[in-house]
């Protein structure tokens, strides 16, 4: 198909909107950062050229690194489950032996409509000792859950929410992609004798694995971008969620209660290039399974 | 496809996920309907006994604090169509310049995309800010609407959309009855791309409507807040000093803000999930 193609200048005139706004909302503020993150605001001395000093500083910065270990921790483990649930339910929905499948599919892809905060007060609310229902719960049976808020637990609690708003949208994501198998292919699948499994393996696997590296992909990103959720809790659990809680948090506590705006410009940019670096490891693993 | 049994075993077992999905909002539309009080004395998922206070709850969101609630509303809106309406646009045009057309430069587009999505949006949101406050754009709608235009995953969606569903046939026809390309984009092209623009213009929406961090840092006017900076704005008043909690406000407001959503989604249903089924065909 793109071999017939004229190569012509045409095609600018729908890119060049895109591209100009795209120059001024994401080329122009990493250039930025990296400018800033190359200076350092002293007391004495005003804005000097520190060169890379910044970045020395950022990877010898123990609240970093904890930052950093945490949102790994979060991807390792939130990300598969996440995903997991999502391809299971996708399969079961695409399996036709559900009863009411599409009440299924509408009604798990909901959450994902709710905004992080929302999403986040609710859970918070119900998380609460106070009028929360893990209060409820160990008042009525007498139990003693943990506090779900408490600094141990609230890692989890916050990959609940997380995966509370996102098994719906990646089980949509895998689902449209089952659905585009050519039905042919599972009764020929059938004839052969293949079973459900087989089929699951053989066919439906291979056929998302596109989707399957995409969502990845977008979920690594996802999880060491995490602010929304731990800002919004840090209210509920402030002992719990310190300000250097994700690297974002981190950034943007340098940023507006620091006014160490060089080195938050720093710590986004190492940021960007490790998430870049581990979102092309995933899309370079995706490709060559193939 | 043969018609399948239905299992019940299977059923069960996916309906735990869907209990899963559905319990927290229970939990908001349940307790929508109690007082400040009632929030504290009652069984989280289930009614008041006492008092039935939803209307009451919806007329005091409304109208507290001079009804700043239909202030955030307005202000959400006008992002929304602003923004996402731009995003979308903008996603279309270029989806469609990148599928149909071999320009010099095309493959470096590509690039810079791909690898711009990989950057944390949060980790960009400083650097614009302290761009946006040099140019003045700070505390002005424009510091929230501008950075919405762009969505990456608009135009990824957008591009495999138009690479399946635009046959190159039927621009070839169109050019060879002399239609210019403007022309032929609108009139022949757009309604064929019209799930694919249904779709990527409801994630959009989504985005621009549940946007929480953006409007945080470059707003400092509560008159200019989406509903989502507000709420937790409310939110936070039970911690700071001398405020007055307002959780019943913050819990039907939250309730009213998923509202219109929900409908939009439940409304288009069958547009964006055919768009959606289309876009993610080629890989």
């Amino acid at each position: 198909m793109d071999a017939k193609r004229r190569r012509s200048w045409a095609g600018w005139q729908f890119v060049a909107p895109f591209i100009v706004v795209f120059a001024l909302v994401f080329l122009a503020p990493i250039a930025y950062a990296i400018y800033l993150s190359l200076f350092r605001n002293r007391l004495i001395g005003g804005n000097s050229f520190v060169g890379l000093d910044n970045y020395r500083q950022a990877l010898a910065d123990p609240n970093f690194w904890s930052a950093l270990g945490r949102v790994s921790l979060f991807l390792v483990v939130q990300v598969p489950v996440m995903l997991f649930l999502a391809l299971l339910v996708a399969l079961a929905i695409d399996s036709g032996r559900l009863y009411g499948r599409d009440f299924f599919r509408v009604s798990i892809f909901l959450p994902y409509a709710v905004p992080a905060v929302v999403a986040t007060m609710m859970w918070g609310f119900m998380y609460g000792s106070r009028f929360g229902l893990i209060g409820n719960i160990n008042e009525a049976l007498g139990t003693s859950l943990p506090d779900p808020l408490e600094p141990s637990w609230v890692l989890a609690s916050i990959a609940n929410i997380v995966t509370w708003e996102f098994v719906g949208y990646n089980m949509l994501i895998f689902y449209s992609a089952l659905r585009t198998v050519p039905g042919t292919l599972y009764e020929q699948a059938e004839i052969d004798g293949a079973g459900e499994f087989r089929i699951i393996r053989a066919i439906k696997l291979p056929a998302i694995r596109g989707a399957l590296v995409v969502a990845t992909i977008f979920s690594v990103i996802g999880s060491f971008q995490l602010f929304n959720e731990p800002s919004i809790l840090q209210s509920l659990a402030p002992n719990a969620i310190t300000t250097y809680f994700t690297p974002n948090l981190y950034a943007y506590s340098l940023s507006f209660s620091g006014q160490q705006y060089n080195y938050s410009a720093t710590v986004a940019i190492l940021m960007g290039v490790i998430t870049m670096v581990i979102a092309y490891a995933v899309q370079l693993r995706g490709a060559k399974e193939r | 496809m043969t018609r399948r049994r239905r299992s019940p075993v299977l059923t069960a077992l996916t309906g735990i996920v869907l209990i899963y999905s559905l319990i927290p909002l229970a939990w908001l539309v349940i307790n929508a309907t109690k007082t400040q009080d009632g929030l504290f004395t009652s069984f989280g998922l289930w009614f008041d006994d006492g008092r039935f206070a939803l209307w009451e709850n919806i007329r005091l969101t409304l109208t507290y604090d001079d009804g700043i609630f239909l202030r955030w509303l307005g202000n959400t809106v006008l992002y929304v169509v602003a923004g996402a309406g731009g995003a979308t646009f903008l996603a279309v045009l270029a989806g469609y310049g990148l599928a149909k057309f071999d320009f010099p430069g095309r493959r470096a587009v590509f690039v810079t995309v791909i690898g711009a999505v990989a950057v944390p949006g949060t980790a960009l949101a400083v650097p614009t800010f302290l761009m946006f406050s040099r140019l003045g754009l700070t505390n002005t709608p424009w510091s929230v609407i501008i950075p919405s235009l762009i969505t990456p995953f608009g135009l990824y969606l957008m591009w495999t959309f138009a690479a399946e569903a635009i046959p190159d046939e039927i621009i070839e026809a169109a050019r060879v009855d002399g239609a210019s390309e403007a022309r032929t984009f609108f009139t022949i092209c757009v309604p064929m791309l019209a799930p694919g623009i249904v779709t990527v213009l409801l994630f959009s929406m989504v985005a621009t409507w549940n946007n929480y961090f953006l409007p945080l840092i470059m707003l400092k006017d509560p008159d200019w807040y989406p509903l989502t900076v507000g709420l937790n704005a409310w939110n936070g008043q039970a911690t700071t000093a001398g405020g007055t909690a307002v959780f019943h406000l913050v819990i039907t407001g939250s309730l009213l803000t998923i509202l219109p959503l929900l409908a939009a989604f439940l409304l288009l249903q069958r547009y964006w999930q055919s768009g959606l089924a289309a876009g993610s065909v080629k890989q």
